[in-house]
């Protein structure tokens, strides 16, 4: 067991800097590709007719395997880790896209005419009105690719020693040590699954409105349809 | 365009249609794969998801395992079984399924669930079976939003698979693995223009059998 965090120098990094490069090379392309997603759903809103063949074309993007990708991707950044950002960053955008797009449409007709009777121009109305009932759409996108981020990073270990935790893989292979293979599993499974509950956090917080527990299928009122981002967001996961 | 060319050489190359490293034999190889692990995934997701949706309960169990199951890295899961199990088939089929099962759990969940309970409750009346309930009210109307489900695990799988051939199998992964080794990226885009190809494939099977099973009442209101 305490051969377990014992991490080979050629990595050079110990186990706690395994997982922040992980979280880095992770988390900022959720983050580029939220940034990205939000004008592209709001066009996509906006303009009907662009959804299909955005969501065609984020379909085709989505099936290229992560590897094949990252090889394609060396010849212009290198063996970087800009190499594996780019490849999670396009994939967490084809999550979020829809899971935008389905949340702003979701926001009910009279909602919607009771912010313009207001005075809500809108730009305000999108920002106050639509984005907030859309976050537990957005979120439950953010939490699909935030996990999936994750466990791509590993893959990275295949150009070079770019997959942070994913490199033990190699290691616990050239020196025979499948301890570390289970630490990289173990670790980055475990990061996921908090990253995953720290969203469900943010989505408390966000919608105080709601209630907590709106997942679960019983505490759901007769009648009423589940969340209808749900459905759509499992379709573009990954 | 440098991706272009790289797929035109790729698909020119007479070298690369045949013999046991050609096109067709990988694709035959990559459509197998693919098959079993959707087959494996949908006998454990599709009975899970039928019945808990149907009870209605479970729901935070099933989101609580879905979660799991996409938190375990498919790559270094794929390691740990061919460390643990040696090289082979199962050691391959073992990270797909987990990678396809939990789109099939939670969307056929949520699919039983969304179905409107007036026809459900009119069918109890009448004196069916709650299995006939399930299977002859509540799947016809859950279909589309089932098959969507088992799309998007297809498809996943289809993009994934590649992986085989880092532990030696075969399957589209062999020109990217390979290309990648041999620094020939002709080859590697060659090989995910083929699997994109592939995914394109399944979204228009996927269609085709929509268009055949979901009856067309439900396909109306929809």
């Amino acid at each position: 067991m305490n051969r377990f965090f014992d991490i080979p120098s050629d990595l050079q990094h110990d186990w706690f800097g395994l997982i922040v490069l992980h979280l880095r090379e992770a988390l900022l392309p959720v983050l580029g590709g939220l940034l990205l997603a939000l004008p592209l759903a709001q066009l996509c809103v906006r303009l009907r007719w662009l959804y299909p063949p955005v969501l065609w074309v984020t379909t085709v993007l989505y099936a290229i395997p992560s590897l094949a990708f990252f090889v394609v991707l060396i010849d212009y950044t290198g063996q970087t880790e800009l190499t594996v950002m780019i490849p999670l960053t396009v994939y967490s955008l084809v999550v979020l896209v829809p899971a935008i797009v389905d949340g702003v449409r979701s926001v009910p007709q009279e909602t919607l005419a009771a912010a313009t009777a207001m005075g809500f121009g809108p730009v305000r109305r999108y920002v106050q009105v639509q984005l907030p009932i859309a976050v537990p759409a957005i979120i439950a996108g953010l939490r699909v690719a935030t996990v999936s981020s994750i466990s791509l990073v590993s893959v990275g270990m295949l150009i070079g020693n770019q997959g942070a935790l994913g490199n033990l893989l190699h290691d616990a292979q050239i020196y025979n040590r499948p301890e570390l293979a289970w630490n990289s599993v173990i670790t980055s499974a475990v990061l996921a699954v908090l990253a995953d509950a720290l969203l469900v956090v943010v989505r408390i917080l966000l919608t105080p409105w709601m209630p907590s527990g709106a997942r679960g299928g019983r505490s759901r009122p007769a009648g009423v349809r589940p969340d209808p981002a749900v459905p759509a967001l499992e379709d573009a996961a990954r | 365009m440098n991706v272009i060319n790289f797929v035109n050489a790729f698909f020119s190359d007479g070298a690369h249609w045949h013999g046991y490293d050609g096109i067709p034999t990988r694709l035959w190889e990559h459509v197998q794969y693919s098959l079993e692990a959707l087959g494996l995934a949908a006998l454990i997701g599709l009975p899970i998801g039928l019945v808990t949706g149907h009870y209605g309960r479970g729901g935070n169990v099933l989101s609580l395992v879905a979660t799991a199951g996409r938190a375990l890295p498919t790559f270094g899961l794929l390691v740990v079984t061919t460390i643990v199990l040696g090289f082979g088939m199962l050691p391959v089929m073992i990270p797909l399924v987990v990678l396809a099962v939990p789109p099939i759990l939670v969307t056929t969940y949520e699919a039983m669930r969304s179905v409107d309970p007036p026809p459900v409750d009119a069918a109890r009346g009448m004196g069916m079976r709650e299995s006939d309930i399930l299977l002859r009210v509540e799947l016809p109307v859950a279909l589309p939003l089932i098959l969507g489900g088992l799309r998007s695990a297809a498809i996943q799988i289809v993009s994934t698979a590649t992986i085989a051939a880092y532990v030696s199998l075969g399957g589209l992964g062999r020109y990217i693995v390979d290309g990648l080794y041999q620094h020939d990226y002709e080859k590697v885009v060659g090989g995910a223009t083929l699997v994109a190809g592939m995914a394109l494939a399944t979204l228009a099977v996927f269609w085709a059998v929509t268009r055949a099973a979901v009856s067309p009442g439900v396909r109306r209101s929809n």
